[in-house]
């Protein structure tokens, strides 16, 4: 056993130790030992690579490993602790901008150690040098597209900058065009190799990153963040057949399919297709000027809606982002409580695509304590509603839209979403009539059995948590008065 | 839109003339809503008398006084007599419930008239018609309201209790029928105490009767499930073993409640002579089919009789008459939805639109021309002709079909795939095609992985992907340290990039994990 083969054999366990950690997010039982899984996983693979690099670099080398390890850690610790679950998509994005830079650097070391002559390890040549010179590349391109791609998601979903798509004029074009750079600028390096030409292509991958994401609007950010989560892995992954590493292969190749499939998810349950989310369309901007009001709505105070909870024999719940925005899902929780110990049945209604990351209205719930249990997908609700006394929607607009299955020519139309409007009562929460993030007009509003509820969430839920309180003391006045 | 403004139409409410009749088409509130459709409201005086409506209350809600019959659009609540059809004015619209199946005579005479009609029982059963349902909301009242007839009769408490003076049994009712009729009659008996059984010819309403607390007597015959929401005429088999039970349950019950009605025909016979001499002296029979011709032998229609061993068979047909403040709320809320529909431009402008199919069911006159029966409706049931109670709204509308690829395309795609990585495969030097091998792999593994994840799961899978993927930070630790300080400083800052990922996503997963818990 050499060192090299001891640090391969380790590769192979923590690929391993990966795999096993992915399994086990799968289950709630089992998602806990996952996390350890990967934690050990790493371990091993960090352990055997400091092994494999300490026979051959120099003692400020280890040093450097050192800080830079204990100062990310200790950044990355600290923002882990801090963040609010609120926060979690921006933490998520900002987190693959890093990796995204981190795989352009290694590119970009790639580049600089075989050809500005200092390369440490085994001579490449012949193909085998044009194959690294288009590892460079690809690996530069990825891993910049990634980062540029998640700094502006991380803006826009931070709200430091517009949610609204960019339309450029020509951006199909664009985005083509940059492509097409792509890969002649791949040609012309790998036949003559230039710093400028690393320099240019950087530059273009950082360019149509950020023009990727920025033409893509606030309310598809669930599958923007999970496509940035795939570009991520490829980025690793190009990064591995860069250094000829099947570590890196086989994780980057792992955290690339995971992202594929979480934004084919995201993208089914909008009923659109990958292409045209990436590529930035939404349907057209004209489809959006729908005719505006379509009927009268009625509005509902929070005592109303309180009576109505009380009298009810079971209530579903369906949170949106504007649950989120409005930091509203600690007294949402606390409503379901109290209404379970009523003995009224609570449900949550989740849509895949409900918020900003693909199951963040899950963990936004998991935090205020709602028992995962009573939380259910758009799949296994949808049949309930029609048996349901009263809907509370919460934030959500387009993913409870009747037009999507009534109305053939709604922008929407085809787009699985809840069937809220069945149930006997719907009381929906919403700042003001204005349309959702699909510009869409909601006929769901004007429905003889919805109500409107304006106002914020946050307040309005506890707005109905205290006529509930209120509601209950005569009832404990009158049992009091008996003795 | 165009800005000419015509003078908005008026509609005109009416007084009842049938006798007993205690409702009225519109209530204040509902003439609020009229109002705000754009149309001027007349109501006749005293038009909401008997339902404990003043004229002061519909002239606050913004309805003036004086003669309905002048207006261009006429609400009612039971079809007009021949003197009224009289008094509607020449082009006039009349909205009533007509009953057009079981009064073909008031059609014919209506035509005669250019006038057009609109029956409030004939609305299609489909999901979209069920707010203007006035079948469905009267049918509602009067289940309630035939448990509280019963009650009245029936000599003794609902509810068992026991008391200093004695333990009292609870009372045993049966419904039979278990539509909307039906299923308000169990929960509102239910609500009193008492014992419910209920049986139905269809299957499927087990498990509504029991949501109610009421049990479901299956008949031991299986029936085929219902296709259009409405009960239809039973096998012979099965009529014999009903027969059957319904003589041993009038043995035992106290309270028979009985809802069956078939679409266009006369109401089943379901109670016997015999079966009512079975029952305990003291017992009631509420036979809410009474207008059909009764469920139960001996009803007559109208009136509360007894019998010889001292049952008495509530026959009453007014029952939702009996509720008047409500059953007028409920009726004239569906006419507001009507209107609704009618007036698109909510410009006080009625427009008919034969294109949809609500519309047309329930126009049976149309400018003098009678347009009665309408074209079957798709979808869903044939327009009930008659108040129906054992029925139950159904059919949903059926979600538009995505149009679908060509078949052909996975295989396309699939083999195109195959063909391009085949070709770059081949024409690569061996030791890339380890590292190939290995990816192509460990995508397909990635991808099983993960199809399996819990949809709550998948923010939490999300971060832990994301530490994973800060295995990067091998790539850079392999280059530090050979010298080149360019290399030396871009790994640096690598390395502390990739290591916040992998220790800031392992640590907020585990954060999240921790706070999803059971129930």
């Amino acid at each position: 056993m050499t060192t090299v083969t001891a640090s391969e054999a380790a590769y192979v366990v923590a690929a391993l130790l990966f795999i096993l950690s992915l399994a086990g997010l799968s289950q709630h039982r089992t998602s806990r030992s996952g996390v350890v899984w990967g934690i050990a996983g790493m371990v091993v693979a960090l352990a055997a690579t400091v092994g494999l690099a300490s026979k051959s670099i120099t003692a400020t080398g280890l040093v450097l490993i050192a800080v830079a390890t204990a100062v990310g850690a200790g950044i990355g610790l600290w923002r882990a602790r801090v963040v609010e679950m609120t926060g979690m998509p921006e933490l998520i994005a900002i987190m693959h901008s890093l990796v995204g830079l981190a795989a352009a650097f290694v590119g970009w070391n790639g580049y600089l150690d075989v050809d500005a002559g200092s390369h440490g390890g085994e001579e490449l040549t012949g193909s085998l040098l044009g194959i690294h010179h288009a590892e460079v590349f690809i690996g530069v391109f990825i891993g910049a597209v990634t980062f540029t791609g998640s700094v502006v998601a991380y803006l826009k979903l931070s709200a430091r900058i517009n949610s609204r798509p960019l339309t450029l004029p020509g951006k199909h074009v664009l985005n083509v065009g940059a492509l097409v750079a792509f890969v002649a600028l791949t040609v012309a390096f790998v036949a003559r190799p230039h710093i400028g030409l690393l320099i240019a292509v950087t530059v273009i991958a950082l360019a149509l990153g950020a023009h990727l994401v920025a033409s893509i609007g606030g309310g598809d950010m669930p599958v923007v963040v999970s496509m940035l989560n795939s570009y991520s892995g490829w980025a690793a992954a190009a990064s591995g057949f860069l250094l000829a590493n099947n570590l890196l292969i086989v994780t980057g190749a792992l955290v690339g399919s995971s992202g594929a499939y979480l934004s084919y998810i995201m993208c089914k349950a909008m009923n659109r297709s990958f292409i045209s989310v990436i590529a930035g369309g939404f349907g057209t901007p004209a489809a959006a000027a729908d005719e505006g009001e379509q009927g009268e709505h009625r509005e509902i105070s929070a005592e109303e809606t309180a009576e109505l909870l009380r009298d009810a024999s079971s209530v579903i719940i369906t949170p949106g982002y504007g649950m989120a925005v409005a930091q509203a899902q600690y007294p949402v929780a606390e409503l379901a409580r109290k209404l379970r110990e009523r003995g009224v049945e609570v449900r949550f209604g989740i849509h895949p695509v409900a918020g900003r990351l693909p199951g963040h209205m899950n963990v936004l719930l998991a935090e205020a304590n709602v028992p995962y249990d009573i939380v259910l997908e758009m799949d296994e609700i949808n049949d309930d509603f029609a048996a349901t006394s009263v809907v509370l929607v919460i934030g959500a607009n387009d993913t409870v839209n009747p037009a999507a299955t009534d109305n053939p020519a709604s922008p929407i139309a085809g787009m699985p979403v809840l069937h809220v409007w069945e149930a006997a009562n719907v009381v929906v929460f919403k700042r003001s009539m204005a349309a959702g993030y699909a510009g869409v007009q909601n006929p769901l509003f004007f429905r003889e059995n919805s109500q409107m509820l304006f106002g914020d969430a946050k307040q309005r839920v506890e707005d109905i948590l205290r006529s509930l309180d209120a509601l209950d003391a005569p009832v404990r006045e009158m049992a009091g008065s008996t003795r | 839109m165009v800005p000419a403004e015509p003078e908005p139409q008026r509609i005109g409410i009416p007084a009842e003339s049938t006798a007993g009749e205690t409702r009225v088409a519109a209530t204040p509130a509902t003439v609020g809503r009229l109002a705000a459709l754009g149309y001027e409201v007349v109501v006749e005086p005293g038009a909401g008398a008997s339902s404990r409506f003043s004229d002061a209350a519909y002239e606050e809600a913004g309805a003036r006084l004086g003669d309905p019959w002048q207006a261009e659009i006429v609400l009612k609540v039971n079809g007009p007599s021949s003197e009224e059809i009289g008094r509607l004015r020449d082009g006039a619209t009349l909205i009533a419930l007509i009953g057009p199946a079981l009064h073909p005579e008031l059609v014919d005479e209506l035509a005669r008239r250019p006038i057009t009609v609109l029956a409030m029982d004939a609305v299609p059963r489909i999901s979209r018609a069920q707010s203007l349902d006035v079948l469905s909301s009267m049918a509602n009242i009067a289940g309630y309201r035939a448990v509280v007839e019963a009650a009245h009769a029936f000599g003794r408490f609902f509810t068992g209790q026991v008391t200093a003076a004695g333990k009292v049994p609870p009372a045993k009712v049966l419904v039979a029928g278990a539509g909307v009729a039906g299923l308000a009659a169990i929960g509102a008996a239910r609500s009193l105490g008492a014992v419910v059984r209920a049986t139905d010819p269809r299957p499927e309403v087990a498990e509504q009767v029991r949501s109610l607390g009421g049990e479901f007597l299956t008949v031991g015959v299986e029936q085929e499930v219902s296709t259009d929401g409405y009960a239809r005429a039973t096998s012979e088999d099965y009529d014999r073993l009903a027969a059957q039970l319904y003589a041993e349950q009038a043995a035992d019950v106290d309270i028979i409640i009985t809802t069956a009605l078939i679409p266009g025909r006369p109401a089943p016979r379901l109670i016997t002579a015999e079966d009512v001499a079975r029952m305990k002296s003291g017992s009631v029979i509420v036979d809410m089919a009474a207008a059909q011709g009764g469920n139960v032998e001996g009803t007559v229609a109208g009136k509360a009789v007894v019998t010889d061993n001292d049952v008495t068979i509530i026959g009453y047909t007014d029952l939702p008459g009996r509720l008047p403040a409500q059953a007028s709320q409920l009726y004239g809320t569906n006419v507001v939805n009507l209107m609704k529909l009618l007036t698109p431009g909510k410009d006080g402008r009625l427009v008919l639109d034969f294109d949809d199919v609500v519309q047309r069911s329930m126009t049976v006159v149309r400018d003098g021309e009678k347009t009665w029966p309408p074209p079957p409706v798709q979808v869903s049931a044939a327009p009930a002709p008659a108040p129906a109670g054992g029925t139950e709204p159904a059919a949903p509308s059926t979600p538009p079909a995505k149009p679908a690829r060509p078949a052909w395309s996975p295989y396309a795609l699939v083999g195109a795939g195959a063909l391009a990585l085949f070709l770059v495969t081949a024409f690569s030097p061996s030791q890339l095609i380890g590292h190939f091998t290995v990816f192509v792999l460990a995508i397909v593994i990635g991808f099983y992985v993960i199809g399996n994840v819990h949809h709550a799961l998948h923010t939490p899978l999300m971060s832990v992907t994301n530490a994973i993927s800060g295995i990067v930070v091998v790539g850079a630790l392999l280059q530090i340290g050979h010298g080149n300080t360019a290399v030396n400083v871009l790994s640096f800052a690598a390395i502390l990039l990739a290591s916040i990922n992998i220790f800031g996503g392992f640590a907020v997963t585990r954060r999240m994990l921790g706070m999803f818990s059971k129930g």
